[in-house]
């Protein structure tokens, strides 16, 4: 029988809260964390963001590192997520003990601070150098914890943090692992912040996923990791959800863009159920992508038609509480996910008001109890990749 | 029982000619390019014009490695790059930083992702199949490896995966290595890079693809029969963490024919294959192949792309040789690779 992967431990961090307990009180009381930057030196100020209002200084004392530390933020973001994972799981790292981590920038936040520098051959700073190298964030946090073994970093753009949890999930199950920590994380950057921009798909206002009037993304930051373990390790553990599925396609259609039908999404959705060996009537919930630009929501909420038809369960998209994390945001979802599992409870989609004439499609927009034990999980990116998660109660 | 994967069909381009026996190039530099091919064979015209150098050669060299296999559209796309498309990165950066933050061009943020090279080999494959990128340093091309072998294993659905490595360099962010000892001091001719007592290396770009199978035929290069990552080791233990993966793949040294060495002429770091070349691997045939392509991030695909070739043409190009002992038969090839210290990876192959 397929029980799918444990998770026995999670962590988050993202603009409505520093851990999973802030994340949840936000989530239950409909609180945005949308603001305008104030940590990030831009010159747009007027653009809404999903900021953590917390300082590179205070998190590096926050973690009791040393002054000339040369984490990034996403480094030090993603290893303020990874300690309350691991503080919940209590697992011992050893030489079995992996660690997969998606970003999509990494520290380019660090380059971009140093870029002048560098090309003017100083080297004061030269510690953060290999920044820009995505795996360079990575060992950051690897180091910190003391993780020496199968350590690996995937950048698939916006499906880097589920792509990394359906890679830990399977490295898991073909038994190359007997524990691994997943996710992602990302930071607001000038880089990105920038090129959304110059892609004209930022909104100036808080973000409406699936609304008629959609007009753009809200950029955010932040991290979560899952501590996944082998059955074998779990001895009686507190189990606070599986991965039953996990679907990867390429749209194969434009870089940048989501084709008109959603067929990537169709296709990693599809996946998804067939490794869970569920069929869709079982889904009891998605969280989508919904990053609330006209094409994404299109291409989704036709690719969801197409799959569950008439019977479209509920579902919503947590954009509009956290932005659009970027490499971070399926990790932060899976976190999500597994709240509503835990609390049997899904979390509205803000700021909708009303359906898109194409698909018809009406997302929940207050909190909602209901017996949860199937969800969905969309991240789909840049390149065309597609992922979908499918996360399990424990007992179910 | 488990099915062998096979390498069916394989791709490189990088800054040496193919004929590298006979005629290797050579370079007074730390920094130098990747030769190239001739692009036009692989991609439009109008396509290539827009494209940067990791782009194409990524998108030609898995063209070659996919019709060397006889494989149109394969089940997995899987890409591994330490550093993605740096130069639209750079590109995108410095205007950024020149403009102010105004009045940017999309083109460069577009293409500067770094699954941009995975998303344009499916894109013009039209392949819509499992794709992934990972950017661990170097051991990014043994990661996407590691997933590709998963893919062909966890279930008999999945026949053919392309897998390969990716980097380029770019005119600012590639110089910036030379800030913080990554590349020697003085320019070096290359191929003495290996006589070199002194710390930093030489760097260059390219690209290496491969085309994985369940199914063998009779143009096979080899047989894939593991790899392993292990982010750091301490360097007396060196000898033990390969003991441990040959055991895991039922394998002892003094079975291992030929090692393949990531020698880079850093003396910080260099100490890790010169203790497997005194000790585990004393009297096995030792190979370094660094002298000819420089050391980047996804390196260890020239590596891979040679043992593939020494495989299948029985023979061994004696510029690559790091001693004189010369191997019984050529059956098993270990290839051992780390970068600073860190990211060390074990890619096991035998003859088919």
């Amino acid at each position: 029988m397929n029980r799918g992967v444990a998770v026995t431990g999670m962590g988050i961090i993202s603009a409505i809260g520093n851990n999973t307990d802030a994340n949840y009180r936000s989530l239950l009381s409909s609180e945005s964390g949308i603001s305008f930057p104030e940590i990030l030196k831009t010159t747009h100020k007027n653009i809404p963001v999903g900021e953590i209002k917390i300082s590179n200084r205070s998190l590096a004392e926050s973690l009791e590192l040393p002054k000339d530390h040369s984490f990034t933020r996403a480094a030090l973001l993603g290893s303020i997520a990874v300690k309350e994972a691991l503080e919940q799981s209590k697992i011992n790292i050893n030489a079995e003990t992996g660690f997969i981590s998606g970003t999509s920038v990494g520290g380019i936040d660090e380059t971009e601070n140093h870029f002048k520098e560098f090309t003017e051959g100083k080297t004061k700073n030269n510690r953060f150098i290999r920044s820009q190298h995505p795996g360079f964030t990575t060992e950051k946090i690897a180091e910190h914890f003391g993780i020496t073994g199968f350590v690996s970093t995937i950048s698939t753009a916006c499906s880097s943090g589920a792509n990394a949890i359906m890679m830990g999930a399977r490295m898991i199950k073909a038994g190359k692992l007997k524990r691994v920590i997943v996710g992602g994380t990302d930071c607001l950057t000038k880089f990105t912040l920038n090129g959304f921009n110059s892609l004209m798909i930022l909104s100036e206002e808080h973000c409406r996923s699936f609304d008629e009037n959609r007009n753009g993304l809200n950029l955010g930051e932040g991290a979560a990791y899952l501590v996944l373990e082998a059955e074998e390790e779990l001895k009686g553990k507190t189990v606070l959800g599986r991965i039953m599925g996990y679907g990867n396609a390429n749209d194969a259609f434009h870089q940048t863009a989501s084709s008109e039908n959603g067929e990537g999404a169709f296709l990693a959705m599809h996946q998804a159920l067939k490794i869970s060996n569920l069929s869709s009537g079982k889904i009891d919930y998605i969280n989508a992508h919904g990053t609330a630009t006209k094409n994404n929501d299109l291409s989704e909420s036709r690719a969801i038609r197409r799959l569950f038809g008439e019977n479209v369960p509920h579902f919503s998209s947590t954009k509009a509480f956290t932005g659009h994390s970027l490499a971070a945001a399926g990790a932060l979802e899976a976190v999500y996910s597994l709240i509503s599992l835990n609390k049997q409870q899904m979390f509205p989609n803000l700021n909708f008001f009303r359906a898109m004439s194409e698909t018809e499609l009406q997302p929940i927009t207050e909190l909602k109890e209901k017996k949860l034990n199937f969800i969905l999980s969309n991240s789909f990116g840049f390149g065309g990749n597609c992922t979908s998660l499918i996360f399990a109660k424990d007992e179910a | 029982m488990k099915p062998k994967i096979y390498i069916n069909g394989i791709s490189s381009i990088s800054a040496q000619n193919l004929d590298f026996e006979e005629n290797p190039v050579s370079y007074h530099k730390t920094i130098f390019p990747a030769i190239s091919p001739n692009y036009k064979e692989f991609i439009k015209p109008m396509a290539l014009r827009r494209m940067s150098k990791a782009i194409k050669m990524g998108i030609t060299s898995a063209k070659v490695a996919l019709n060397e296999a006889k494989i149109v559209n394969p089940d997995a796309i899987i890409t591994g790059t330490g550093e993605g498309c740096k130069q639209d990165t750079e590109r995108f950066l410095e205007n950024l930083i020149d403009q102010d933050e105004e009045l940017l061009s999309p083109t460069s943020f577009i293409q500067s992702t770094h699954n941009t090279i995975g998303g344009q080999i499916a894109l013009n494959l039209g392949c819509k199949n499992y794709n992934v990128t990972y950017t661990q340093n170097s051991a990014s091309l043994e990661s996407a490896l590691l997933d590709a072998e998963m893919q062909l294993l966890e279930t008999s659905e999945k026949k053919s995966v392309l897998v390969g490595g990716v980097d380029e360099l770019s005119e600012k962010i590639t110089q910036f290595r030379a800030l913080d000892g990554q590349l020697k001091s003085i320019d070096i001719h290359n191929l003495d890079l290996l006589k070199e007592d002194s710390p930093g290396t030489i760097t260059s770009e390219g690209s290496h693809f491969f085309t994985l199978s369940t199914e063998k035929n009779n143009k096979s290069y080899a047989e894939f029969k593991g790899v392993s990552i292990k982010n750091s080791i301490q360097p007396e233990k060196i000898n033990d963490e390969v003991e441990i993966f040959l055991n895991r793949n039922n394998i002892n040294a003094a079975a291992i024919d030929v090692v393949i060495l990531g020698n880079n002429g850093d003396n910080r770091c260099d100490h890790y294959y010169k203790n497997l070349q005194q000790n585990l691997f004393k009297n096995t045939a030792q190979l370094a192949y660094k002298h000819l392509v420089g050391d980047y991030d996804t390196v260890s695909g020239f590596a891979l792309y040679s043992a593939c070739k020494i495989l299948k043409s029985r023979r061994i190009s004696s510029i690559l040789k790091l001693n004189t002992s010369k191997p019984k038969e050529l059956k098993n090839i270990l290839i051992y690779n780390q970068y600073l210290g860190r990211d060390h990876s074990l890619i096991l192959l035998s003859a088919v």
